[in-house]
């Protein structure tokens, strides 16, 4: 079910077309999304909502292609996601997807730039020319200064942007945020949903922001639920 | 992917991995440590063994033979009487010098001393030397002070029984019973036996042992290692001898037989224990190690790189730190234990073999494929774990 304005094929970014997700628990098989529809033009900001094991981060890993649906197709940007190899899904989300996690994922060892650096060790590019990705990519999240520090050495909030300066540092087409303030007080998110907010007006993106919060929900320009495997009613943001 | 691109990636993720050991200290210095416990205890339980043979081997001169009465086993049993002992001297096959045949007669008694380290006394043994004595043990060199003087009550004492035996400095009086003896030098035999003994003049050992005219053994130099045989069947072929002859080396690898399995049985045994038990610690520092990395792998994967890659570098990283712990292992083995001075029972001659743990090249090369193979198991199994988990689920553990 899909209930937002019928776009053009080609402004489509995602498309899941009767998506069937399911687990073995030993002998019992728990069908975790059930014909599932869904489009998302380019350039929304999509707020995806639901209680706890409604599906919402199956979906986005879905979207993402960390996992693959038991039934149906999951379409990103023309290409048949669903259907490609381990391999080919690995180079895929290096090249098309941007990832924000609830508890940020940064490692540990490594200083901010380089965190942010690490997509790029992917890419076919010089040292010189990943730095100025990266410091470009510090730059739009507001973290120039904090470059050289640990994720330790950060706040929660500021560990979340160097997440977000990661995930855009290839420049995506599609970036994926799984609760990306779940783990960070008022403040803090709204700085963080301020910056998704400007990434998407400002420099296009588009966003998939799975949340519980409705304060959060209420920046994305279209929210849908979901609830127990199935999309539910829409509500405007 | 191309595979260049996955070389790229390869080298990426392992430089990444390897640049990053220093700022993951403690797990790093834990798998270094743990690894170098084990290849220290392993190369140091062989070393035991080894030494212990190094000792019996460097005693086996192949041009030098022993005889004894037919049916002795050790010296200890055997006895022979001056005229017999006279034929011997005559027989073919003997390498002579200006001073005569190269046949040196030998008594052979066990005197308690007690040890510098533990106050317990222990058998050690004396042997008395007639003429030539230095001519067939020409190993035997004075390091410290001078030979024993023939007919006066002096012993020079080999380098092994002086570390290990208290009283027996140079220049220090022995008490054995009612017999004073002085000690006059030190000296070494090549690393061989004879460095655990005390030597006198036959003479005055005779006397003081009360043992007549009798000797107990006569140790020859064959003109070559070849002349043996014909030394041995003209022995066997005198009506007036009832003796057996012996090639050195046999003797003692006859000799040493009982102790040197059990050193060695014992020896891989226990290195085996503690090895498993020390290989487990350091693999379980490993394997945690790499498990507490799981979400950061599986970052890594979400990120784009692959499984193959990944699994790569930490087997990298895990094969560096083994080095290291192998490094640091075989340098601390070698720091303490080689030449660790010790003395066991040899159970034929009921006396004491001094010896020095010898921690061979061929040992820190067995420990050091010890480390790589913790460093491999260590390393891969967990690396493959991780890497095969689905992405999504280990992105949620913790």
């Amino acid at each position: 079910m899909n209930g937002a304005a019928p776009a053009p094929a080609d402004d489509l970014l995602v498309r899941v077309e009767d998506v069937e997700k399911a687990f073995h628990r030993g002998e019992e098989v728990i069908h975790v999304l059930r014909d599932l529809h869904l489009t998302i033009p380019r350039g929304e900001f999509l707020a995806l909502m639901g209680p706890s094991g409604s599906g919402k981060s199956t979906l986005l890993n879905l979207l993402g292609g960390l996992d693959r649906p038991t039934r149906g197709r999951v379409i990103v940007d023309g290409r048949r996601i669903d259907r490609l190899s381990d391999r080919q899904l690995a180079a895929w989300r290096a090249r098309h997807v941007g990832l924000v996690f609830q508890f940020y994922n940064l490692l540990p060892v490594l200083t901010a730039e380089r965190n942010v650096e690490l997509p790029l060790l992917l890419a076919p590019l010089t040292r010189v020319q990943r730095r100025r990705h990266v410091a470009a990519a510090l730059g739009i999240v507001g973290l120039s200064h904090r470059a050289r520090h640990y994720p330790r050495q950060l706040s929660g909030g500021e560990q979340q942007r160097v997440g977000i300066a990661r995930a855009l540092v290839t420049d995506p087409s599609l970036l994926l945020c799984d609760e990306p303030t779940g783990d960070l007080d008022r403040r803090s998110g709204d700085g963080i949903l301020d910056l998704l907010q400007a990434l998407n007006r400002e420099h296009g993106k588009t966003i998939v922001m799975v949340t519980h919060d409705p304060h959060a929900s209420a920046r994305a320009t279209r929210v849908v639920h979901l609830d127990k495997g199935r999309l539910g009613t829409e509500a405007p943001p | 992917m191309g595979f260049v691109s996955w070389l790229s990636q390869v080298g990426s993720v392992t430089k990444l991995s390897l640049e990053t050991i220093v700022e993951r200290k403690g797990a790093s210095a834990a798998a270094v440590f743990g690894i170098a416990g084990v290849v220290a205890v392993f190369v140091a339980v062989l070393s035991v063994a080894e030494g212990f043979r190094r000792v019996m081997t460097a005693s086996g001169d192949p041009s030098a033979a022993i005889v004894m009465r037919a049916g002795s086993d050790t010296e200890m049993m055997s006895i022979l009487y001056g005229t017999g002992v006279r034929v011997i001297d005559d027989a073919p096959g003997i390498a002579r010098s200006a001073s005569g045949p190269l046949a040196c007669r030998e008594l052979f008694v066990v005197i308690n001393l007690p040890r510098r380290s533990s106050g317990m006394d222990a058998n050690v043994p004396l042997r008395g030397l007639g003429a030539n004595a230095f001519e067939v043990h020409d190993r035997v060199r004075i390091v410290e002070g001078r030979r024993f003087t023939p007919g006066c009550n002096e012993v020079i004492v080999g380098v092994g029984a002086s570390h290990e035996f208290a009283g027996l400095d140079l220049g220090a009086e022995l008490k054995v019973g009612r017999n004073r003896w002085r000690v006059v030098g030190i000296f070494t035999a090549g690393g061989g036996l004879p460095e655990s003994e005390i030597w006198t003049d036959a003479v005055v050992l005779q006397a003081a042992y009360h043992r007549g005219n009798s000797f107990q053994t006569v140790r020859v130099k064959l003109a070559s290692p070849d002349s043996f045989d014909a030394f041995r069947d003209a022995l066997l072929a005198d009506p007036r001898l009832t003796v057996k002859a012996i090639r050195l080396q046999d003797y003692y690898a006859e000799q040493s037989r009982t102790v040197q399995n059990l050193i060695t049985g014992l020896g891989t045994l226990v290195a085996a224990l503690m090895g498993i038990g020390a290989s487990f610690g350091a693999l379980n520092t490993m394997y945690s190690a790499v498990a507490t990395r799981t979400r950061e792998i599986a970052t890594l994967r979400a990120l784009g790189f692959g499984s193959a890659p990944i699994v790569i570098s930490i087997l990298a990283e895990s094969l560096v730190l083994a080095s290291l712990g192998g490094l640091a292992g075989a340098a601390v083995a070698y720091g303490i234990f080689d030449g660790f001075r010790a003395a066991t029972l040899n159970w034929q001659s009921f006396s004491q073999v001094a010896f020095a743990f010898d921690v061979t090249p061929a040992l820190l090369a067995q420990g050091g494929g010890c480390a790589i193979l913790i460093g491999v198991i260590g390393g891969l199994f967990p690396a493959l774990r991780a890497a095969r988990i689905p992405v999504a689920t280990a992105l949620r553990e913790t």
